[in-house]
C-alpha cells in the first residue's frame, strides 16, 4: 500500500487529476455530446436520438459546403499571412531595436491596449470607417485619389480580412516576441563577427530560433479565426459565410443535429491542420 | 405590515380587474404580494423599450425586465429554455413554431379584460367582414386552442388563446426617395440592376423568405400556388433567382437585427430593403428621407403577441395576467402606433393618442401639427400623410403573413444556403 501511494505514477495522476477533470467534463464530454447529436433527427421544433446519417449527407451533399469550406481556408491563411508578417516585424522591432527593457515592456502592454475594449465592438467600429460616405472614402475623395467612392472597403472579403488582422495580430505579436526575447544575443554577435549579412542572420538564425513562437501564433490565429462567426457576419454584411457561420445559422434555425454535423467536420478539419503544424516543428522540443 | 390573503381570483372575478386594467391602475390591496414579482419578457427589439418597463412599474408595481433579440434567438430561446423567460414577446409565426414544444402555456380569455375588443384579425381572421384571408400564417389560423395544455391549433375561437394578441402591421419595402429620385411601385425593384450593390434583404428565413416570394411574384417569374406555403419546386426557383442575384452583387448587405437595417439606411449604403416600420421611424427622426413604400402587389404582413412560459404559475402568473391586461388598456397600444404599428385593441389605445396623432397613424389623414416618435422626437412636419393611408388601406391589401410552411425545414436549409452562396 505503502508503496503504491509513494509510486511516481500514483502521484502524477493525482497531481493532474483536477485538470483532468475540468477537461472531461467541460471539454471531452461536450464534445461526445455534439458527435452523438450529429446523428440525430431533427424535425421543426425537437430532435429526436436516432442514427441518422442524413446530416453529414446534406452537408457533404451541397455545393454550398465545399464553397464555405475553402472560403474558411481563404480568410485562414490571408490572416494567418498578414499577422505573421506583420506580427513577426513588430516583435523584431521590440526584441532587437529597443533597448531598454522598460520601453520594451511599455511597447509591449501598447500592443494590447485595444484589446482594452470587446472585439466586437472593435469590429464594428471599422463599418462607418469604411462605409460608402464613410471617413475612408471621404479622405479619399478629398484627396482626389478615387473619383467615386470605394464600395469594396466595406462589406466585403477585403474588410473580413483587415477585421481579422486587426484582431488577432496581437497573438502573432506576444508568441513571437516571447521566443525572440531568449534568442542569446551572443549568437548574433558572432554571426556578425563571423562576417553575416543581416539577411542571413534572420534567415539562419533568428527566424529558425522563433519557429515555436510562429508556431503558437499560427495556431492561435488559425483556430480564432477558422471558428469565427461574428466577424464574417458583420464585416461582410451577412454576405458571405464561412464554417462558423454555417454553424451558427444552423443553430439560430434550431437545426442542432445539423450544425453538431458541420460542427464534427470543422473539429476534424482543425485538429488536422494543428496535428500537421505540429509535425513541422515539436513544440515541445523546442520550447 | 399584514398580508393580504383574499385568492385574486375571487377578486378578479368581483369586477376588480377592470379597475386594475384600466387606465386608472389604482394601488391595489394586493399589491404587496405583487410588488416581489420579477416578470422576464423575451422578444424582438420591435416593442422592448425601456419606457414600457418603467410604465409597468409606475401602474402595477412590480418589475419587468426585458431582453431584446432577433427573430431567429427569441425563437430558440422560447423553444429550449422555458425557465429563462416568463412572458414570451413574439410573432404568431413564431408561435406556430415553438407551440408543440409545451414551452408556452395557453390563456384564459375569460380573464383578459379588453377580449371582446380584440380586432378581429387575431380572432376569425376577418379584418372586415367581408375580407378575404391572405396567404401565409394569419394569426387567428394559430391563436388558439382547446385546452390549456391543447398542443394542436384550433380551427375556430376557444376560450385558450396561445398568444394575447399585441400589434400587427403590414411591411413592405424601405426606400431612400431622396437617392432613387422616381417613383418605385413593385416589390420587383428590389432586383432591379439599376439599384446594384444598394439593395439588401433581412436575413430572417421565414419572413425573408416571404420577401423573395413577393419579389419573384412580381417580377412574373414564379406563379406561387400558396406563398404561404410553397413547395420543394417553388422554394428552389425564388432561392436560385435570389442567389443569382446575390452573385451578381445585387445585394450591399444582409440585415438581421432591426438596428443593422437602420444603419444601412441611414448611411446611405442602401437606398432599397426589406425594412420594418419602427425603423423607418428612426431613420426619419435622423431628419433623412425614407418611405414605407406602398406596392401594387400588397404587403406582408405580421402580428404579434405576447405569451406565457409554461412554467408561470402562482403569483407570478397572477401578475403575468395583470401585465397583459394592462397591455391592452391601452398605454403600450398608444406608444407602439407612434412608431407605425397597429394595435390588436384599437379602441383603447385611441384613448392615450391625441387626435391628430390617432388621424395621422390610424386613419390617414393629414398631420395637423407636428407628429412625434414614441420619444418625443419629431418625425413628420404638419401636413404630412402616412405611407400607404389608413388602417384599411393598408391592412385591407395584405397579400400574405409571414409563414411557417410545411416545407420549412427544407426552406431553412435552401436559405441558409442562398446565405452562405
Amino acid at each position: 500500500m505503502d508503496r503504491i501511494l509513494k509510486s511516481n505514477n500514483l502521484t502524477g495522476w493525482l497531481l493532474a487529476a483536477p485538470l483532468l477533470l475540468v477537461l472531461v467534463v467541460f471539454l471531452v464530454i461536450p464534445v461526445i455530446v455534439i458527435v452523438i447529436v450529429s446523428f440525430w433527427q431533427t424535425t421543426e421544433f425537437s430532435i429526436v436520438p436516432a442514427f441518422d446519417l442524413g446530416n453529414y449527407e446534406f452537408l457533404f451533399g451541397s455545393a454550398v459546403t465545399y464553397d464555405v469550406f475553402l472560403n474558411t481556408f481563404k480568410y485562414a491563411f490571408l490572416t494567418w499571412a498578414f499577422t505573421l508578417g506583420i506580427g513577426f516585424t513588430v516583435a523584431y522591432f521590440l526584441a532587437f531595436h529597443i533597448r531598454s527593457q522598460t520601453m520594451q515592456i511599455a511597447l509591449a502592454l501598447i500592443c494590447t491596449v485595444p484589446f482594452w475594449t470587446s472585439n466586437i465592438i472593435r469590429m464594428i467600429s471599422w463599418i462607418p470607417f469604411l462605409g460608402r460616405n464613410g471617413l475612408a472614402n471621404s479622405a479619399l475623395l478629398s484627396m482626389g485619389v478615387v473619383d467615386h467612392p470605394l464600395d469594396w472597403l466595406l462589406f466585403s472579403d477585403f474588410a473580413v480580412i483587415l477585421a481579422f488582422v486587426h484582431i488577432n495580430t496581437i497573438f502573432m505579436v506576444i508568441p513571437i516576441l516571447n521566443t525572440m526575447m531568449r534568442i542569446d544575443k551572443s549568437l548574433i554577435e558572432a554571426a556578425r563577427d563571423v562576417g553575416a549579412s543581416g539577411a542571413q542572420i534572420l534567415w539562419n538564425i533568428i527566424i529558425p530560433l522563433t519557429k515555436p513562437g510562429i508556431m503558437i501564433g499560427t495556431i492561435f490565429v488559425l483556430t480564432l479565426v477558422m471558428g469565427d462567426f461574428i466577424t464574417v457576419r458583420f464585416m461582410s454584411g451577412s454576405q458571405s459565410a464561412n464554417v462558423g457561420r454555417l454553424i451558427s445559422n444552423d443553430i439560430g434555425l434550431l437545426q442542432y443535429p445539423s450544425a453538431s454535423a458541420t460542427s464534427v467536420v470543422l473539429l476534424l478539419t482543425v485538429l488536422v491542420v494543428v496535428g500537421g503544424l505540429m509535425r513541422v516543428v515539436d513544440i515541445r522540443k523546442e520550447l | 405590515m399584514k398580508k393580504n390573503h383574499y385568492s385574486r381570483r375571487n377578486i378578479l372575478k368581483g369586477g376588480v380587474a377592470a379597475v386594475a386594467a384600466s387606465a386608472f391602475p389604482a394601488p391595489m390591496i394586493w399589491a404587496q404580494d405583487i410588488k416581489d414579482v420579477t416578470l422576464r419578457q423575451a422578444g424582438t427589439g420591435v416593442s422592448a423599450y425601456n419606457e414600457v418597463a418603467a410604465k409597468v412599474k409606475e401602474d402595477l408595481g412590480f418589475t419587468l425586465e426585458m431582453t431584446a433579440l432577433d427573430s431567429d434567438a427569441v425563437t430558440q430561446k422560447v423553444a429550449t429554455q422555458p425557465d429563462s423567460y416568463d412572458i414570451a414577446d413574439i410573432e404568431y409565426w413564431i408561435c406556430k413554431k415553438v407551440w408543440p414544444t409545451g414551452n408556452l402555456q395557453a390563456m384564459d380569455v375569460s380573464k383578459i379584460t379588453n377580449f371582446s375588443k380584440i380586432a378581429g384579425t387575431f380572432i376569425d381572421g376577418k379584418l372586415t367582414p367581408d375580407s378575404v384571408i391572405a396567404q401565409g400564417t394569419a394569426p387567428h389560423t394559430v391563436g388558439f386552442v382547446d385546452a390549456v395544455d391543447g398542443k394542436t391549433f384550433a380551427k375556430a375561437p376557444t376560450g385558450w388563446m396561445t398568444l394575447i394578441p399585441t400589434i400587427y402591421n403590414a411591411d413592405t419595402l424601405g426606400i431612400r426617395p431622396d437617392l432613387i429620385g422616381r417613383p418605385i411601385d413593385s416589390w420587383a425593384e428590389l432586383l432591379n440592376p439599376e439599384f446594384k450593390g444598394k439593395a439588401s434583404i433581412l436575413d430572417i428565413s421565414s419572413i425573408g423568405i416571404m420577401d423573395a416570394a413577393m419579389v419573384c411574384e412580381a417580377m412574373g417569374k414564379i406563379k406561387y400556388g400558396d406563398k404561404g406555403n410553397m413547395t420543394k419546386d417553388e422554394i428552389d426557383q425564388t432561392m436560385a433567382i435570389f442567389t443569382e442575384a446575390k452573385k451578381a452583387g445585387q445585394f450591399r448587405a444582409f440585415w438581421k437585427s432591426f438596428d443593422e437595417s437602420v444603419n444601412l439606411m441611414a448611411s446611405g449604403e442602401v437606398v432599397i430593403q426589406s425594412m420594418w416600420s419602427p425603423a423607418i421611424a428612426a431613420v426619419r427622426s435622423k431628419g433623412i428621407a425614407c418611405t414605407y413604400q406602398p406596392l401594387k402587389e400588397g404587403y406582408r404582413s405580421w402580428g404579434g403577441g405576447l405569451g406565457l412560459s409554461s412554467k408561470l404559475s402562482g403569483v407570478a402568473l397572477d401578475a403575468a395576467y395583470e401585465y397583459i391586461n394592462w397591455y391592452l388598456s391601452g398605454w403600450v397600444g398608444g406608444f407602439l402606433m407612434r412608431q407605425g404599428y397597429y394595435s390588436a385593441v384599437p379602441e383603447t389605445s385611441k384613448l392615450f393618442m391625441t387626435d391628430d396623432e390617432w388621424g395621422y397613424w390610424y386613419e390617414g389623414k393629414p398631420a395637423v401639427g407636428e407628429i412625434k416618435s414614441p420619444q418625443g422626437v419629431v418625425m413628420e412636419k404638419p401636413g404630412a400623410v402616412r405611407d400607404g393611408g389608413s388602417f384599411l388601406e393598408r391592412m385591407g391589401h395584405v397579400a400574405c403573413w409571414n409563414s411557417v410552411m410545411d416545407e420549412n425545414q427544407y426552406m431553412v436549409r435552401k436559405w441558409n444556403e442562398f446565405i452562405a452562396a
